[in-house]
């Protein structure tokens, strides 16, 4: 069997509050292969930016790594020494955010950050590093970046910050993109230019991306693969085609079938009654139970295991079928 | 469509906001002599429409064209810079607080962000009696209660969790309260500005189906504020486009998706994904959009339109209208039939 | 019985029990509230009660001392008073007056401040403008001027007659601009949200959703600073009455106990001085620890729930 690129095996995730513990995430497992791109989608509180922190282990204070395991390039992340992860974070793995200005410094030039990424990592001089400031600039489409280099954060609107963020994820040839909501702050026509970007990018130079989203919008038009997270697990995961045109679990299937738009217009859109439950409070069995048509027997008492049901080419963690 | 049929109108509405900050600030050097000028953000800019009874008139655009602002002149938060509005028939933004009061129950607003719309120091049924209280300074108590139980329950509230403060409910559950208030006053017109876009995808849905019972329950008319154009599509009538504090088009909502007639809507609908759909092209428009405080001339869409000519730069396109004056375009290439 | 749950629940409660200095503090302060408000019934002497006085007992120095005598246990002052009985007193006389002043600094303060942030343009101008200039002379500045002039309006035997409201006047005249500042602040954010607009949309006048739905919102921070005012107003006091500007010393505070044993403190009677000094650091303390916790409690940005 290939091996895959990354892969995240029965990761699990806890915070110590002063109530106790809290699962945020339990058994997540996936794989993403050179040049892949993964959607993960689900409601907030889920557990799609703690996934995406946890591949890079960027999990802060009251979290920490309880479970699991990620291999990227023959080494299990969880384990690795703090150094091999400064290393791999921002050179083989880089993360984009929702807010721009989570990656920018305001009291920096665009020019001074880029160049001080590539120098961190990259044993070459100034002059070339700004060289490839500028031409990473210009693949994201900033018009003039000589002169832009010198300017700072302020000075772009939000859309080209944004871009900027994509180019400083690009600078050092990243094999994989974490991207967590970074188009929900945009407006829609720089939404769409900022995933054909990514997308652009990301096909050019065979670059694996996991892209976090709570929009099935976005992540059908991007990825080939989508993994569907509530309350922590991903309850569905397969070929993006297949989960939008047939899903298997009822919350995805919910989830499509509450679209404005998958309906006739003025008619009422179909529901899924109540909300996703607090981590604090999980129900037992499964956790979309309360909220289920379908739950009856097994679903009250036993958490669905992630697996292939029927013959459908993918994974769901249902026991209705 | 007749005049009976009007429920509020809004004609030729401006609205400034001054930010020249103190008088030091506002002095400018000009041809070497020093003026005091001022700064303003055209928010917008003479905008003129009407809306029906019992539609749902959808508002779109980017952040910050003025949609939210535009929303706030209407019910009376703000008050328009020029230009006039009238409910049915009579003007109503020159009134004074105790005349407008009467237009205060009719029109109610529900806002975008669930956890600031409520006041987290009041429970649920504070938060309702008090709005009926002020307005029905005679009505007893056991109708009070009686009327909080009933709207609590068309909200689909718990009413057993009448006694709780805002902390304690979800954004859905808390978006719900927002509206019960609002209903409260049994007002005739609300102004939604973006009531679901702070709402987790699987709570959108429910939120969308309670305003449109309540539209049917409660005879209600919605201006509708979004930038969701699926969501514009599934429940609007008509839709009123706007781009930097001006309207470019107002249609009825199959016109608008099947036929958008300007250039901006048509960028605009090109640009929403829909799953299932692969990467379609979309229109790239050139450029950013300008800032409010420095207009383009001429038309406010030229620096940015791909049909934009001379006359665009100069001359400012007036609204065509047709179908009896229910949709317009203002466009200088639909005008002159080269879009 | 409900109310009693969710206290007993909250975050107020479990934030507390876990911190060591906030109990000590607090149960030190409520000991020193009890003693001196109880202080008539309690204390071993009257100290107001002139008959039972006598300039024979003066200065005499704590038991422990060999002059020292049973029935003055920290000894006695210039004027032959028992310090122990004094010291309750006094420090009552300087408890009432630290709340006092803050409870006419939090009224006046917060009105201002209300008015200030929700009005905005000239009212806000003009006494934040006020506030600015009070602020840049610092409180004692302000508190001796505005003192001076009372006692030349009064005369100094009235002054001291009605040292206590005075004093409560002065030093809430003088520190206002503290709590106006924070409320202003508060009252700034609090109105750009939407409740607030909600509330303007149902019909709600000004004052009304000043003071019904904006002011609740605006206590936290006021509660805060209350704690820490209430040191400082112990504070003003005590440094007025040490300037002479204070309670006269037939009805001391703690803070003209200090001014009056100043004098002996060289003639070998320290105790006079040293002893209401310590209870004076002891109450302001507690007091700023206390006010300390309560912050960080309070603090939206420190509290995860
Ligand atoms: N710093 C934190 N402290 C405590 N709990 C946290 C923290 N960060 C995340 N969590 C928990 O993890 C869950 C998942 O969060 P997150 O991954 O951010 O969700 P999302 O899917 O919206 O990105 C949340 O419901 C929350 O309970
Ligand atoms: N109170 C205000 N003072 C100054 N400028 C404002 C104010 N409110 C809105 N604006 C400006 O007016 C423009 C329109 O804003 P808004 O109506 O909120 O847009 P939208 O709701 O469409 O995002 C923006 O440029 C915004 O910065
Ligand atoms: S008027 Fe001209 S610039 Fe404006 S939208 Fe029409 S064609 Fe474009
Ligand atoms: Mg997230
Ligand atoms: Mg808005």
């Amino acid at each position: 069997m290939m091996e895959h690129l990354l892969e995240v095996n029965n990761l699990e995730v806890k915070f110590k509050l002063r109530t106790g513990e809290l699962t945020a995430i339990d058994n997540v497992g996936f794989t993403l292969d050179k040049g892949e791109r993964l959607g993960i989608v689900g409601e907030s509180g889920a557990g799609k930016s703690v996934t995406g922190f946890s591949i890079i282990n960027l999990i802060s204070k009251p979290g920490y790594i309880s479970g699991g395991e990620i291999m990227f390039e023959g080494k299990d992340l969880t384990r690795v020494s703090e150094d091999v992860l400064r290393h791999i974070r921002g050179n083989r793995i880089s993360m984009i955010f929702q807010d721009p200005m989570m990656t920018l410094n305001p009291v920096f030039t665009i020019g001074e950050q880029m160049a001080e990424t590539i120098l961190a990592h990259k044993n070459i001089s100034r002059k070339d590093a700004l060289e490839i400031s500028v031409e990473k600039l210009r693949q994201v489409h900033i018009p003039s970046p000589e002169t832009r280099l010198n300017q700072y954060p302020h000075e772009f609107s939000g859309g080209m910050r944004q871009r900027i963020v994509i180019a400083i994820s690009l600078l050092l040839d990243p094999a994989i993109i974490i991207a967590d909501e970074p188009t929900t702050a945009l407006d829609v026509t720089i939404q769409a230019e900022i995933m054909e970007l990514l997308l652009e990018l990301c096909e050019k130079n065979d670059t694996g991306m996991i892209l976090i989203t709570h929009d099935l919008g976005v992540v059908s038009q991007v990825t080939e693969k989508i993994a569907v997270m509530y309350a922590g697990r991903i309850v569905e995961i397969g070929s993006t085609e297949n989960i939008v045109a047939n899903p298997l679990h009822p919350y995805t299937k919910g989830l499509i079938k509450a679209l404005p738009g998958s309906r006739g217009t003025g008619e009422k859109l179909y529901q899924i009654p109540g909300s996703m439950p607090n981590l604090t409070e999980m129900p037992k069995g499964c956790a979309f139970h309360p909220r289920c048509e379908l739950a009856e027997g097994e679903c009250f008492s036993k958490v669905p295991e992630l697996i292939q049901r029927g013959n459908f080419r993918r994974l769901a963690a249902c026991h209705k079928f | 469509m007749h005049r009976e049929n009007r429920l509020v109108t809004i004609n030729k509405l401006v609205k400034k906001f001054d930010i020249s900050g103190g008088f030091l600030d506002q002095l400018k050097i000009e041809n070497k002599k020093i003026v005091r000028k001022k700064t303003f953000v055209h928010a917008v800019n003479d905008v003129s429409f009407t809306v029906n009874k019992g539609e749902i008139l959808s508002v779109v655009g980017e952040s910050g064209c003025g949609k939210s602002t535009l929303a706030r002149v209407v019910v009376g938060l703000y008050s328009p810079w020029s230009g006039e509005i009238f409910y049915k028939d009579k003007r109503i933004d020159n009134l004074d607080g105790s005349q407008m009061l009467s237009y205060r129950k009719k029109m109610q607003m529900i806002f975008q962000d669930p956890y600031a719309s409520l006041n987290p120091r009041m429970t649920v049924k504070k938060t309702l009696e008090e709005p009926l209280r002020f307005h029905e300074p005679s009505i007893s108590n056991s109708e009070i209660e009686e009327k909080v139980l009933y709207v609590m329950e068309q909200v689909g509230v718990n009413p057993k969790w009448a006694d709780r403060y805002p902390h304690e409910f979800s954004g859905g559950q808390r978006q719900r309260v927002s509206i019960a208030r609002a209903l409260m006053v049994d007002p005739e017109f609300i102004v939604a500005d973006e009531p679901i876009s702070a709402l987790d995808v699987s709570i959108q849905a429910q939120i969308l189906n309670l305003l449109m019972d309540a539209r049917d329950n409660f005879g209600l008319t919605y201006m509708l504020i979004t930038h969701d154009l699926s969501v514009v599509e599934h429940i609007s009538t008509r839709v009123c486009v706007m781009y930097l504090g001006t309207v470019c088009e107002i249609a009825p909502v199959r016109n608008i998706f099947s036929n958008p007639l300007h250039p901006y809507t048509q960028a605009l609908l090109s640009a929403i994904p829909k799953p299932g759909v692969k990467k379609k092209e979309h229109i790239k428009l050139k450029g950013e959009v300008p800032t409010p405080i420095v207009l383009p001339t001429g038309c406010v869409f030229h620096t940015r339109c791909l049909y934009a000519d001379e006359r665009c730069r100069r001359e400012i396109p007036k609204p065509l209208s047709y179908d009896n004056g229910e949709s317009f375009v203002a466009c200088h290439g639909v005008e002159e039939k080269r879009i | 019985m409900d109310k009693w749950k969710k206290f007993k629940e909250s975050y107020f409660l479990y934030s507390f029990l876990r911190d060591p200095v906030a109990i000590v503090s607090f149960i030190i302060f409520l000991f020193l509230v009890i003693v001196s408000f109880s202080a008539p019934l309690i204390a071993p002497h009257d100290p107001y009660d002139t008959s039972t006085i006598s300039i024979m007992d003066s200065e005499i120095p704590p038991v422990w001392y060999g002059e020292g005598d049973d029935n003055f246990i920290l000894g006695t002052d210039s004027q032959g008073r028992d310090m122990l009985s004094t010291m309750m007193y006094g420090m009552r006389v300087s408890i009432i007056i630290g709340i006092g002043a803050v409870a006419l600094q939090a009224f006046l303060g917060v009105v201002i401040g209300l008015l200030s942030g929700y009005i905005g343009g000239r009212v806000d101008a003009f006494f934040m403008r006020l506030a600015d200039i009070q602020l840049s002379f610092s409180t004692l500045m302000v508190a001796i001027f505005i003192s001076a002039i009372f006692q030349t309006a009064f005369g100094v035997g009235k002054y001291s007659e009605y040292a206590v409201p005075i004093l409560v006047l002065i030093i809430g005249i003088a520190e206002w601009p503290q709590y106006a500042r924070t409320v202003r602040a508060s009252v700034l954010g609090e109105k750009e949200k939407e409740y607030v607009e909600a509330a303007k949309v149902i019909g709600f006048g000004s004052r009304w959703i000043m003071f019904r739905h904006i002011l609740p919102n605006t206590l936290s921070p006021v509660f805060v600073i209350s704690t820490i005012q209430v040191a400082n107003a112990v504070m003003s006091e005590a440094a007025l009455s040490f300037l002479g500007l204070g309670m006269p010393v037939t009805k001391p505070s703690l803070g003209s106990l200090i001014n009056l044993g100043f004098e002996y403190i060289f003639s070998g009677s320290w105790w006079i001085t040293i002893f209401p000094g310590i209870l004076l650091i002891i109450l302001v303390l507690v007091v700023n620890l206390l006010g300390d916790w309560l912050r960080d409690v309070l603090n939206p940005k420190l509290y995860k729930g």
